[in-house]
């Protein structure tokens, strides 16, 4: 599936964070390639987020590259991130709860009339056009997204980053508040958003997204990259076992691995 | 959930209405209910305490004076309200005022004549007027860089600019009162010497009125452009009536305020007018105050709406991470806040130092309590990202009112703070509950 051999989109070479000497993120070099999901897992405190901050925007590598077609690039806050189409979807939303889907939507990047003023009437349409194609039953346009279910808010901020076609999409924890339905539709919109060309980093505790959606895995373990696998090459199991020991499969004892397994 | 889709949420009122009918009407004008309550209120205490007073206070020259009184405070808290909004505070505005004050009084009276600039020179008050808003500017500026680029906590900087600039008043005039500012000057102060007239003030009624009405078209035609749901039409027409008859009814009532008899008997003289029987009535019409209030209203209104920065400041206020990684400058747009904060201070020393015809050392003292109380018996709420710019107008004229009538009605100042302090607590006692049920529905 993933086509190793172009050019990837994204490309990032031995990045350390360090947080006061203790490193968060040591050494870790990942790619991703256009159409191409690739789930970055592991447990708690194992630096995922914090090296998808590096590429977002909102925290700086210590050491390493990130190179953006080939060319090493420097993004030093969130504006230059989406100046190259990397569009963020956290965890905790980001939304700002007091104003409506529109203005979530154009957060930073309001459309404005000849005058220099919001073009509210603009901007709400653009977002009924873009939503319709999310979540065609949303109507609440004017409420503020505080009003809204967790699967609308989910919604609105995958809009944000569709309206602004994005080319590189991270998704922390896309479904961690969601219920089952919501969850079946945020996985069909990252299939949606792949067949699309779009290059997905995807975050996730739940190892069935994981398996179900990435073509490739990185597994993460207290800062430092235990390894990528193909998903076809490995089970769920495998993947587990990396996640909790630290250990590629074929560098786990025989015994590890039974303990694991119980 | 078919016919939501089809026309928004009215046809969830059909269900129950008759009881509901009204509200449902309201609705339909898409009136914010809070500023209307609040309208209410406001009309409730001025005529509660009309009554009191026997029928006697409700007259076009105490209810001027009583807007005269509180445009300061308005014109401050509007500025407050994007402070609060973007979880910020300013305790310092009082000071500042006191300030930019005495800064008037010394530009005229001693600053400018030494460069050259005499109080005979007839720009020499827009001069000052321009150094003193500059100042106003660079003070909230300065007090801005510390807290949205240094980092150090609003409420610190500002309990310091609080002190600090206070003692600075002292400092400036060497503790003397100043005063003797130009007379063009004193007019931004209003009263018998600063409103516009009859005429002009039929003016303003008359540009008033084109703007409602070319706002409703407008927004219409806005709605109408992207085919989204339009109000009733009846809606609009009595939207577009009521803002008209408001602000006839307003000029009508500030052209019944008439020069003091003895000041007409002398404007006769002058004028060559023969004085009529009963005495010559001359409209004053609106007080430069009263028509400041207006606009800086109308002006933080847009900022606040229409504007990216008055955006940015509600989406800070809703959540910083947010707005952060949305990539807006936030600091920049905290530092204008205080900024902006600073230029509304010196328009409203302008207004304290013209009504004293100069400064004293404690011109503005105690503003910044009044200026927050305004603002959050408005609806600004602490935990930021809410807050309206007419509402926190609406809440000055609300404390300003009930402290006038009180006294009018002969209570001391001190019980009159006793109760203002009271009913505080109850504004936003109430206001805090009728979010929370708004919450849980």
């Amino acid at each position: 599936m993933a086509p190793t051999e172009h050019v990837p989109l994204i490309e990032m070479r031995n990045i350390r964070v360090a947080f006061g000497g203790v490193h968060a993120v040591d050494d870790v070099s990942i790619s991703l390639h256009p159409g191409e999901v690739v789930g970055l897992v592991g447990g708690n405190g194992a630096g995922k987020s914090t090296l998808i901050r590096t590429l977002s925007g909102a925290h700086r590598a210590d050491s390493g590259e990130i190179l953006i077609d080939g060319q090493p690039q420097v993004i030093s806050n969130p504006r230059d991130a989406k100046a190259f189409n990397i569009e963020c979807i956290y965890q905790t939303l980001a939304l700002a709860d007091n104003v409506d889907a529109p203005a979530n939507v154009f957060l930073g990047r309001e459309m404005t009339t000849g005058w220099g003023t919001l073009d509210d009437g603009a901007m709400e349409d653009a977002t009924r056009k873009v939503m319709g194609r999310l979540n065609p039953k949303f109507t609440r346009f004017a409420a503020p997204v505080m009003s809204l279910s967790g699967g609308q808010r989910q919604a609105v901020a995958i809009a944000r980053a569709v309206y602004f076609n994005a080319r590189i999409m991270i998704m922390d924890e896309p479904t961690a508040a969601l219920g089952p339905a919501e969850t079946a539709q945020v996985r069909d919109l990252i299939r949606q958003l792949k067949n699309e060309g779009i290059g997905i980093f995807l975050i996730s505790h739940d190892i069935h997204d994981v398996f179900d959606l990435s073509d490739r895995i990185s597994v993460m373990y207290h800062g430092r990259l235990v390894g990528t696998v193909r998903k076809e090459d490995v089970t769920a199991d495998d993947v587990l076992a990396m996640i909790i020991l630290g250990k590629k499969p074929e560098e786990a004892s025989r015994k590890e691995l039974e303990e694991l397994r119980g | 959930m078919a016919d939501v889709l089809t026309s928004g949420p009215a046809p969830a009122q059909e269900a129950n209405r008759g009881s509901h009918r009204l509200r449902g009407a309201l609705a339909a004008t898409e009136i914010d209910l809070r500023l209307f309550g609040m309208l209410i209120a406001l009309a409730g205490i001025l005529l509660g305490f009309h009554i009191m007073s026997g029928g006697k206070l409700i007259q076009p020259a105490n209810m001027v004076t009583l807007a005269v009184q509180a445009s300061g405070v308005a014109i401050m808290a509007t500025g407050m309200v994007l402070i609060i909004v973007s979880r910020n505070i300013d305790l310092s505005v009082g000071s500042i005022v006191g300030v930019v004050a005495m800064s008037y009084a010394l530009l005229m009276t001693d600053w400018l004549p030494a460069l050259g600039i005499g109080l005979d020179s007839p720009f020499q008050w827009l001069v000052a007027l321009a150094a003193g808003l500059g100042i106003g500017a660079l003070i909230g500026g300065f007090q801005g860089f510390l807290i949205a680029y240094v980092g150090i906590p609003s409420f610190i900087v500002t309990l310091g600019g609080l002190l600090s600039l206070r003692g600075s008043v002292w400092l400036l005039s060497s503790g003397a009162a100043v005063s003797g500012l130009q007379t063009e000057f004193r007019k931004i102060g209003g009263g018998v010497l600063g409103s516009i007239g009859e005429t002009a003030t039929w003016l303003v009624a008359g540009i008033a009125c084109l703007a409602i009405i070319a706002l409703i078209v407008y927004n219409r035609r806005q709605r109408q452009r992207f085919g989204f749901p339009l109000r009733p039409v009846w809606a609009e027409v009595l939207l577009g009536a009521v803002g008209c008859a408001a602000a006839i009814g307003l000029s009508a009532f500030a052209n019944s305020n008439y020069l003091p008899p003895g000041l007409a008997t002398q404007y006769a003289l002058e004028h060559g007018i023969t004085e009529p029987p009963g005495g010559l009535k001359v409209p004053l019409g609106f007080p430069w105050p009263i028509l400041l209030v207006m606009g800086v209203t109308l002006a933080i209104t847009f900022l606040a709406t229409r504007r990216r920065f008055g955006r940015y400041v509600y989406a800070y206020g809703g959540n910083p991470d947010a707005a952060e990684l949305a990539g807006i400058n936030t600091r920049w747009t905290i530092m204008k806040t205080f900024m902006l904060m600073g230029v509304l201070c010196a328009i409203a020393a302008a207004i304290g130092s013209a009504r004293l015809n100069g400064a004293t050392l404690d011109v503005g003292q105690s503003d910044e309590l009044y200026v927050i109380a305004a603002a959050v018996v408005g609806g600004t709420s602490f935990a930021g990202g809410i807050g309206t710019i007419p509402g926190a107008v609406l809440g000055a004229f609300v404390m300003q009112s009930l402290a006038y009538g009180l006294s009018f009605n002969g209570v001391n100042s001190p019980t009159q703070n006793v109760i203002a302090g009271i009913v505080l607590i109850i504004a936003v006692g109430l206001d805090t509950y009728n979010r929370r049920r708004g919450s849980a529905r």
